[in-house]
């Protein structure tokens, strides 16, 4: 413990922590509406559409990649969820087209321009976020502060409306709501965290982090609000445990909350079964 | 008094007109039953109804304070809805999200409302449960609840015993029933034409043959008693 404790002496390590706890929290509050909709791997799709936004932004010579990198990822954002019961392809399959397309597509166009020395270091980067977390500066700190408590509120303040739109959008259409604009909302809003969770944590845990601790709430909790209030704590309790045991044992900070993540749903999934 | 009338609709997607030229009106306490064949355009009246989706041609008028959006609607289920973590509670509160407004949060009298109406279609006892592990009976009375805090005047049923056993479909019957008894207009989509004819008041057929008319009338007509023939045989 007294070797833990001079770990938070570093600046790093704390910034790590707080950042890692944050989107941890976004993450899972979106998560449940995602995953309701049917929309898990969302996450992976949207990262990967970044990647590919990344490539192009640093074949272009942009030295601020987000300008570029944000919009696109929003607008594939808002066209995956716009998804309704006559759209030529379905969810599913639209996600993996531009999740592979995408990736595919942004690889090529750094191998052909060869705009960076390490290629696959960058690749490896974006997608398991590798040492990223842990070299975080002063302003990304305060960055993903400012965007996290944006997201908490507007998560309040719109819940009884993310419920309706999530659980019967026909319904909520019907009867007035304005469920164009909360899907625009919600597709937005995914996109950000997105981006940003890809930039700082890589887009592997980024798709963890929307999946597990929605599912894993969803295996014990009977409503949507003690889904989403046990989801959020979840999630946040297993990024901690995940950072804290990567520094203690040096694994990789993105996958050691994976795994984190993974053992907290076997949990849910067991005690789930046995309280029927 | 008319609550809503409908004049020439022409209902369809873009290329594809699914039924033309629909007039009908529906009187205060009506209940009607629209009857016809698979893709004739039951549905697709429904959703212009509601305003879902925009008709090809012709116009509907809503009077009697009556707007798309104070419409209650009890819509098929979504394959999404059956293992959706929501508490009964939490259901048929979201009915009354037409009287959110501005607001972000229900108020006092809404919360009310949802628990008078679950008490209304006794439901109360099952307000903390989860609502996928209702039987599907039990899944439709909540959708009705629903369907209830969002209207004093008007349901709108899309085939609301579907899937459900002839003892419950009944149940569901009866209590549609005496809905429409406490003054509530009643229109439903239904393929039994056993109890449509039983239950309605007015029947509209599209599809194959248009009718539109009182349950007597549709029994004497062509379009009636070839479906009311081909349905016992």
């Amino acid at each position: 413990m007294g070797n833990l404790a001079s770990y938070f002496a570093y600046p790093f390590v704390r910034y790590a922590l707080i950042v890692g706890v944050l989107i941890a929290l976004c993450s899972s509050l979106l998560g449940v509406i995602l995953v309701l909709k049917r929309f898990s791997y969302i996450g992976d799709g949207l990262s990967h559409v970044a990647f590919g936004a990344m490539a192009i932004a640093a074949v272009v010579g942009l030295s601020d990649r987000m300008i570029l990198t944000l919009p696109i990822t929003i607008v594939c954002a808002i066209l995956l969820l716009r998804t309704g019961q006559n759209t030529r392809i379905k969810g599913d399959a639209a996600i993996a087209m531009i999740s592979v397309g995408a990736l595919a597509a942004g690889y090529l166009l750094m191998n052909i321009f060869n705009s960076s020395p390490n290629i696959s270091g960058d690749v490896c980067t974006t997608l398991f976020g590798s040492m990223k977390i842990l070299t975080l500066t002063k302003s990304e700190v305060i960055l993903s502060l400012v965007l996290s408590i944006v997201v908490v509120i507007l998560f309040i303040a719109f819940y009884n409306r993310f419920f309706a739109v999530t659980f019967d959008e026909n319904f909520a259409k019907a009867v007035g709501t304005k469920t164009y604009l909360l899907n625009l909302l919600i597709a937005t809003v995914i996109a950000v965290i997105i981006v940003l969770a890809m930039n700082l944590v890589g887009s592997l845990l980024v798709s963890a982090l929307v999946i597990f601790p929605a599912l894993s709430a969803m295996r014990i909790f009977k409503s949507f609000r003690s889904v989403t209030i046990f989801s959020a704590c979840l999630s946040v309790f297993c990024a901690l445990l995940g950072i804290i045991l990567s520094i203690l044992w040096g694994t990789p900070v993105g996958s050691t909350i994976v795994v984190t993540d993974i053992a907290a749903f076997a949990l849910c999934a067991i005690i789930g079964k046995i309280k029927g | 008094m008319d609550q809503l009338t409908c004049k020439n609709l022409k209902l369809g997607y873009e290329n594809i007109t699914l039924t033309e030229d629909l007039s009908f009106s529906v009187e205060k306490g009506d209940y009607l039953c629209i009857v016809g064949e698979n893709g004739a355009g039951k549905s697709t009246l429904m959703r212009t109804i509601l305003r879902l989706q925009k008709p090809l041609a012709g116009s509907i008028e809503y009077n009697d304070d009556l707007t798309a959006s104070k419409i209650g609607y009890l819509p098929q289920q979504t394959v999404v809805q059956k293992d959706f973590p929501a508490s009964v509670y939490e259901v048929v509160l979201s009915g009354c999200q037409n009287s959110l407004g501005v607001h972000l949060f229900y108020s006092r009298e809404a919360k009310k409302r949802a628990l008078d109406t679950m008490e209304r279609l006794s439901l109360s006892d099952l307000a903390k449960w989860c609502y996928r592990d209702l039987s599907g009976g039990q899944q439709q009375r909540v959708l009705l609840a629903r369907a209830l805090c969002a209207t004093e005047k008007m349901l709108l049923l899309d085939e609301p015993v579907a899937g459900l056993d002839p003892l419950v479909t009944n149940e569901m019957y009866d209590l549609i029933k005496k809905l429409n008894d406490e003054g509530i207009t009643v229109i439903m989509i239904s393929h039994d034409i056993a109890a449509s004819v039983k239950y309605a008041k007015h029947i509209l057929h599209i599809g194959n043959g248009f009718f539109f008319g009182t349950v007597e009338e549709y029994k004497k007509s062509s379009a009636g008693s070839a479906y009311l023939e081909g349905g016992e045989a």
